[in-house]
């Protein structure tokens, strides 16, 4: 378990070190030319490039961020065992529900 | 040079003080010898463990100054200013005895949890295994195959002070000598035994082990062997 756990964490850091890259030089990118909120929504809706590029990034947020909070709650409290794998599993699901919920709202804006 | 040298000494078990004595400062002194000086002249309950004093035994290790050390390897010069006092506490992340003495069985114990000991297999082999020094699994062995068990790199390590079931850095360097032994026949069992949620990828790569161990090993680095050695056979399908 810990094996698979710590190879997903190194697999999606691999992709946040990209996808961080791109999302943030992206908005600096769009917003030097003044573009407004309503130009990016006509841009982004329907582009099926935008919603599989975000799509990504917030699985990868998902199955990476739980990991790392699970490490530190480990090693910093007294929690471990299922009570904690069973949080951090919701933790994981929350996060990819509401990325993925902005994603398609974006998508379909 | 003073004439005299000030010995902070921690007495007691987990709770205790420290207690301060004052010796003769002498030019070649180890930290070892000022703690029987004391343990001879001053105080004769005094407790310490020590026994080869030439740096073969790895038994005097304690925490000088804050730093793990071997203290029969330590001059005093080199660990003191002139007019400092020196600090002397037994090593961290173990169970103190009493004074200077700690009790090293969970220390060894996760040695046998790491697996950390050779596995010939349910056949003897017929013959000596050739085993050329060149071989990369051989050239690996060696980095890590000179460890005493002086704990120091557990007493440096920041991990295993968070977490006491964490295997700590020679229990893990232990059995990277041991992946990289190809007579052993218990590969795999070894590679769960350290892949487990207290096993090498609780590393954090600090590097204090690395920064301590009195012997130059590095067992960070076998700790990143043993986590790729485990990410390649999780790879081939067996996680």
């Amino acid at each position: 378990m810990t094996a698979v756990l710590f190879l997903a964490q190194r697999a999606t850091a691999f992709v946040l070190a990209l996808a961080v890259a791109i999302h943030l030089g992206t908005i600096l990118y769009a917003t030097r030319g003044g573009l407004t909120a309503a130009d990016i929504l006509a841009r982004t809706h329907s582009n099926g490039a935008f919603a599989l590029f975000y799509g990504l990034f917030v699985l990868a947020v998902a199955i990476h961020a739980p990991i790392g909070l699970r490490n530190i709650l480990r090693e910093w409290t007294s929690w471990h065992g299922r009570s904690l794998d069973v949080a951090l599993s919701l933790f994981s699901l929350l996060l990819f529900v509401l990325g993925l919920r902005a994603v398609i709202a974006v998508y379909s804006a | 040079m003073t004439d005299t040298l000030r010995v902070d000494i921690w007495r007691g078990t987990e709770s205790g003080q420290f207690q301060l004595f004052a010796i003769p400062r002498r030019e070649h002194q180890t930290v070892l010898d000022v703690v029987t000086e004391i343990q001879r002249e001053h105080d004769a309950t005094l407790s310490y463990r020590f026994a080869c004093r030439v740096g073969m035994c790895g038994s005097c290790a304690m925490v000088v100054n804050g730093r793990p050390r071997w203290t029969c390897r330590t001059r005093v010069r080199d660990v003191v200013d002139d007019g400092e006092p020196l600090r002397l506490e037994p090593l961290r992340n173990f169970t103190v005895v009493k004074d200077l003495a700690v009790e090293m069985t969970q220390f060894f114990d996760k040695w046998k949890a790491a697996q950390g000991y050779f596995e010939p297999g349910a056949e003897p082999a017929n013959d000596f295994t050739v085993v050329p020094p060149a071989t990369t699994e051989r050239q690996a062995a060696d980095a890590g195959i000179e460890c005493i068990g002086c704990g120091v790199c557990y007493s440096a390590c920041d991990v295993v002070a968070w977490d006491k079931d964490y295997l700590g850095p020679a229990a893990l360097n232990r059995a990277w000598t041991l992946v990289n032994d190809v007579r052993d026949q218990a590969q795999s069992a070894r590679l769960d035994a350290v892949s487990g949620s207290e096993g090498c990828q609780a590393c954090h790569t600090h590097m204090s082990c690395t920064t301590f161990c009195p012997k130059a090993i590095a067992p960070t680095y076998s700790i990143a062997g043993l986590k790729r050695a485990v990410l390649r056979r999780g790879l081939r399908g067996v996680l």
